[in-house]
């Protein structure tokens, strides 16, 4: 176990015992061109063979999935976001009191729904319509916006350098595979559920009918043979790209230094750092706004970090507790 | 376009990613409009004073490319003294008659030669037939010698008479209009000049938006003539391209699924204009006029001999008589009322779901339960197929399951991926695709099912000796064994030589004398030398830039049309950057990238001798060859039933008055004033208050037109699962509408029910000192399938362009109101109620009164 196999800068197939791995392989999500057609959530669907996720109008813009669960591997999130001259009008006011319509995942009752953090976002407040309003993150008063836009962002596993899900995994049902992506092996996964709540992203998700948990594999049963995934392979506009890690983070570092060029001066990349707190996605994005518009966490940190310090403090505890049992069946005389 | 077109604009994402500019003019906000630089909101049925905004800008700034619109556009050409325009006639032209509703167009024609111009009565049939549709190909029949005066100083030179037509469509009239402000109009207007001209080029792409509109032709026609003047005609990166709304549309007009056409755009007959196939080949052909048309009967008889075989003979007129006739209007339209009233006893459905998809839905489901038989060919169960169970009008009690008298055959149909054959393309490239499963259980390809219908039907009819079995005995019918080939039909519409049983290689090779047959002839060559030109796959990188192994583009594997005018007069590029087709002075002939559009030896230089005709007439500089003059046409003197140049006129349903002419609508729409297709009153009728909101409807991505295709399946139906209704902020307060509550829409055809969705991507706009309040809503419900809501087209009536017969289903007036509307027979009364507050009830006024 190298020194920073739980947090840190790592290649993470070799760590996890590749000895000839090959490149890290990756998504590189360009929110720029995303047109939010959702070809990607049904080629996922139909290549993964995955169930459907009912059929509700939400009415959070066009998008009627909701989040990311365990029967939506990739979630198209749009996001409406008036002009600030037509911001805090009082007839928008009045429509987006109507709307406490909240999405309903597909996780098992007894089980707190999957901290989709894009649900989250969007239900902070009691009048959320799917169009974020003038107080969200993002849209501060020294850079003001007179356009309306309407953001779209295709989201997925982000198959982190530090994967909690996996590190928590008790029967290896989750694995790191040869492209350093994150796998559930649905014949071994027992349902145990560990691997909800260490996900930082609210990804990983159970299915209500049979409790196993599901995720994005990063179409583990395609790139082994040398095919594009599938939502990749769907998207018309390349905002989905697949291919080496390194190389798209190359040319996503280029893609925003023309981006801000041409005088989107919002652009910025989100999870492309080895150095954040999962030791970089091997799914990152290009954003053109906060990641809190996206309903994506600021500053995700695996929930293993720590882990070898508490283990340490247990082991010492452990040692402890040990040397005073023995201390006191020594102290004894028969 | 992203909307409807999301494979499509990828090209639009990549020019962006290029540095293209991208701008986008639409109702509403969109998909498209969140990929734009630009968006521009407009109000619905008023582009024709936006895009004339432009035209005027055009030429009050002399901004057009003078030297290409001197050389190729009619710009110079003198029009007859006679000719009156809008202008002066307060939203007439000259000629007008009121009885008819139609013109005479003698005054529209060119200087000197009125005598050629339609009269109102043929004007009136040829609105009847929606003859229009044959200048798909080429267009109309016009005298070669023209007057012109190239100083374009002559105050009856087109060019003045475009430029005196809309002078009064200034940026402020536009923002009046269309509710755009002036600093956003001007910005367009200034990017569409600045990015044309001799280095580069404008492509104006648009879609059904356009089209479907009671002036739907005219705002196509003004987005022609700006880029006429602008020269971005016959020029790579230009041109004006249309999203169809199905996978090959254009190879449905091509070989057309069109009452009033045959292949290749020739006409179908008309029982009185052409008796004789001499009168009808001289329709087509107009002796002594110039140009490609002048073949017109080598085409026909090779039609004919493709449809007859060994029956088509110089005796029988090559089978001419066999032909139906045309006696009027027999529109798609036409046919749902003429069900309604008991002419019509079968239908054919194929593919397609009027039920839902068609406007005025409730008088389609009303004439098909008014059929004998019914036979419905379609993937699933649609609503076109159980609209005698499960239809609205069994609720409300107007069809009754059990005395329902249409019989409705339901025939499972084999999809895209399971039959082969072509599809073409906005840019008429056809291609040719496998079949890539077999189609489950009993579906079979449209192919399959009319080749064995047709073998049937003729053994049937095999010892009949009546006169109106002879053309179906006669048709030549083999296909191959029991599964028909897609290539033999393809290679009976490519044509061969009879004599040698070779297979045509250009329409050029086709004879009038019976010795060449070819089903439709702008397609031969797709299968020159034998081999399916249509399923070439040679990747772009291994040939030019043009990439003409890519497929086969009609005709004769062009890409693009009239590309002679992509070379200046004398012949030489107009820049190296746009070179693309140029006369080459060494070799003597025209060469380039692409497949001239010229004749190949014909130099630029070439005058047509005195008394020339035909192809002999085309002058070196005529770069569109198929028009009667050469030249690209900003005025059109001959053609168009509702005027020579767009003029904008509100549409059939509108909430304002008509700001510039006294006319409010299009006189010459086509209308079917009945008591079952009701209009909204408009101003200056009275009570159009009735109906205070605009409404347009169109496409959702998740979903595919009538939503036979995706509301039968999850992983589509999940993404988009309920009918709903956009509508802005302020209308929502205005009205009291809650976000995901029901709302329910109501005009004088229906009134329908929907979710809300409360978003500012509507915008109220601001128009004459008020507000105008626009509501969307996508069209693909009814009630079969995974999921189910009420059919948007219900609220549409049937108006009609008068060029083409197409419905104006994108833009109308409703009311909106909170809450579920009735159902049951309350639901009648509810809609009628608002037809006697509207005044649209007969011998009754508003108030009741008799």
């Amino acid at each position: 176990m190298g020194s920073n196999s739980l947090y840190g800068p790592l290649d993470p197939a070799p760590d996890a015992g590749y000895p000839d791995a090959p490149p890290r392989m990756g998504f590189f999500t360009d929110t720029s061109v995303c047109i939010g057609c959702k070809a990607c959530e049904v080629a996922c669907k139909e290549w993964n063979a995955i169930p459907e996720d009912g059929f509700n109008l939400l009415g959070q813009s066009y998008d009627n999935t909701g989040g990311l669960t365990a029967n939506s591997w990739r979630h198209v999130a749009f996001i409406e976001q008036p002009g600030s001259s037509a911001a805090g009008s009082s007839a928008a006011q009045t429509a987006m009191v109507a709307s406490t319509t909240q999405p309903q995942t597909g996780t098992a009752p007894g089980i707190p729904p999957a901290i989709d953090a894009l649900a989250a976002a969007g239900t902070a407040g009691p009048q959320f319509l799917g169009m974020p309003q003038s107080d969200l993150p993002g849209r501060t008063a020294d850079a003001p916006r007179t356009d309306f836009r309407w953001l779209m962002m295709s989201n997925v596993c982000k198959h982190c350098t530090h994967a909690g899900c996996l590190d928590v995994c008790p029967t290896g049902a989750l694995f790191r595979s040869e492209f350093g992506t994150v796998v559930v092996q649905e014949d071994i996964c027992n349902g145990c559920g560990y691997c909800i709540p260490a996900c930082p992203y609210g990804v990983i998700d159970r299915r209500e009918e049979d409790g196993r948990a599901w995720k994005c594999t990063l179409c583990y049963d395609r790139i082994g043979d040398g095919l594009t995934p599938a939502c990749a392979q769907a998207c018309p506009t390349q905002s989905i790209q697949y291919g080496e890690l390194d190389e798209l983070r190359t040319r996503a570092a280029a893609r925003v230094e023309s981006l801000q060029a041409q005088g989107e001066s919002s652009a910025r990349l989100y999870g492309h750092s080895e150095d954040d707190g999962v030791g970089g996605d091997g799914a990152f994005f290009l954003l053109l706004d906060e990641p809190e518009v996206y309903g994506l966490p600021p500053d995700p940190v695996v929930t293993t970090k720590d882990l070898p310090d508490m283990w340490k403090r247990a082991g010492l505890a452990a040692l402890v507790m040990a040397a005073s049992v023995a201390v006191s069946f020594l102290g004894r005389r028969p | 376009m992203a909307e409807a077109h999301p494979v499509g604009f990828q090209w639009v994402v990549e020019a962006k990613n290029r540095g293209a500019k991208v701008i986008h003019v639409d109702p509403r906000f969109t998909r498209t409009s969140a990929l734009a630089h630009t968006y521009v909101p407009v109000r619905a049925g008023a582009d024709i004073a936006f895009l004339g905004g432009i035209v005027n800008y055009i030429l009050s700034n002399e901004k057009d490319f003078r030297e290409y619109v001197l050389a190729y556009t009619n710009a110079s050409s003198i029009v007859s003294d006679d000719f009156q325009d809008t202008e002066d006639l307060d939203g007439l032209f000259s000629g007008f008659n009121d009885e008819t509703k139609a013109y005479d167009e003698s005054s529209w024609m060119y200087a000197g030669h009125e005598e050629h111009g339609r009269g109102h009565g043929d004007s009136h049939t040829d609105r009847e037939t929606a003859s229009a549709q044959q200048h798909e190909s080429h267009g109309a029949p016009l005298p070669a010698d023209v007057r012109r005066d190239p100083t374009l100083q002559d105050p009856r030179c087109v060019y003045q008479i475009l430029k005196r037509h809309y002078r009064r469509y200034t940026p402020e009239v536009v923002e009046q209009l269309c509710g755009v402000p002036a600093d956003k109009f001007l910005e367009v207007c200034e990017a569409w000049t600045a990015n044309s001209g001799r280095e580069r080029t404008t492509a104006l792409v648009y879609s059904v938006g356009w089209t479907q509109h009671s002036v739907g032709v005219q705002y196509i026609r003004t987005g022609a003539i700006i880029q006429l003047l602008l020269g971005n005609m016959g020029r790579p990166g230009g041109g004006v391209l249309a999203l169809r709304g199905h996978a090959s549309i254009q190879g449905s007009t091509d070989i057309p699924t069109l009452f009033n056409l045959l292949p290749g755009y020739l006409p179908m007959p008309h029982h009185e204009k052409h008796e004789t196939f001499d009168q009808w080949i001289d329709d087509i052909r107009h002796p002594g006029q110039k140009g490609f048309w002048a073949n017109a009967e080598a085409y026909a008889v090779s039609l004919l001999k493709a449809y007859f075989g060994e029956g088509a003979t110089a005796e029988n007129h090559w089978g001419y008589d066999w032909l139906p006739r045309l006696t009027g209007d027999h529109g798609t339209y036409r046919q749902a009322l003429d069900m309604i009233d008991g002419k019509i006893k079968g239908y054919f459905l194929l593919g397609q779901n009027p039920a839902v998809g068609s406007a005025h839905g409730r008088a389609q489901r009303l004439g098909m339960a008014n059929l004998d038989w019914l036979v419905v060919r379609d993937l699933y169960m649609i609503e076109s197929a159980t609209f005698w169970k499960n239809g609205p009008e069994v609720a409300t009690g107007e069809i009754t399951p059990e005395t329902c008298r249409t019989e409705v055959f339901l025939f499972p149909a084999a999809s895209h991926a399971e039959k082969e054959g072509t599809f073409t393309q906005t840019q008429r490239l056809l291609q040719w695709r496998e079949k890539a499963v077999e189609p489950p259980g009993d579906a079979r390809s449209d192919l399959w099912f009319f080749y064995h219908l047709g073998k049937r039907i003729r053994a049937r009819l095999a010892s009949s000796i009546l006169k109106r079995d002879q053309p179906i005995k006669n048709l030549t019918w083999e296909y191959g064994g029991y599964e028909p080939s897609g290539e033999a039909v393809l290679q009976e519409i490519n044509g061969f030589d009879l004599t040698t049983g070779k297979p045509l290689s250009s329409f050029n090779e086709m004879k009038a004398d019976g010795t060449t047959s070819g089903g439709c002839w702008i397609y031969t060559g797709v299968f020159a030398d034998g081999v399916n030109q249509a399923a070439r796959r040679k990747p772009g990188n291994e040939q030019n830039w043009v990439a003409p192994e890519w497929g086969w583009a009609w005709p004769a594997n062009r890409r693009t049309l009239y590309n002679r005018a992509s070379a200046d007069p004398d012949g030489n590029p107009w820049s190296e950057r746009k070179a693309y087709v140029w006369w080459d002075a060494g070799k003597g002939e025209w060469t380039g990238a692409d497949v001239p559009d010229f004749e190949k030896k014909k130099p630029p230089s070439y005058r047509p001798p005195e008394g020339a005709s035909g192809v002999d007439a085309i002058s070196g500089d005529d770069a569109f060859i198929m028009q009667g003059d050469g030249k690209g046409w900003l005025f059109v003197p001959s053609g168009l039933i509702d005027g020579p140049m767009p003029t904008h006129y509100e549409p059939a349903e509108s909430i304002v008055r008509n700001p510039l002419y006294g006319q409010q609508a299009n006189p010459t729409r086509k209308v079917y004033d009945r008591t079952d297709n009701l209009t909204n009153p408009s101003p200056p009728q009275k009570h159009s208050e009735v109906f205070p909101y605009v409404f347009s409807t169109s496409r959702l991505t998740e979903h595919h037109t009538a939503g036979g295709m995706s509301r039968q399946l999850a992983y589509l139906s999940e993404l988009q699962p309920e009918m709903f209704v956009e509508v802005s902020p302020a209308l929502a307060a205005e009205r009291g509408l809650e976000h995901l509550g029901w709302a329910h829409i109501v005009t004088a055809r229906a009134a329908i029910e929907a979710k809300v969705l409360v978003t500012e991507r509507l915008t109220p706009l601001r128009l004459e000192g008020r507000i105008i309040h626009q509501i969307w809503l996508p069209y693909h419900w009814g009630s079969e399938g995974l999921v189910t809501g009420d059919s948007a087209n219900d609220l549409i009536g049937i108006t009609l362009d008068p060029n083409v017969l197409i419905q104006e289903s994108k833009v109308g007036t409703c009311d909106i109101q909170p809450g579920r509307r009735p159902t049951g027979k309350p639901l009648l009364a509810y809609v009628a109620e608002y037809q006697r507050r509207a005044g649209l009830l007969p011998g009754k006024d508003a108030d009741g009164q008799q």
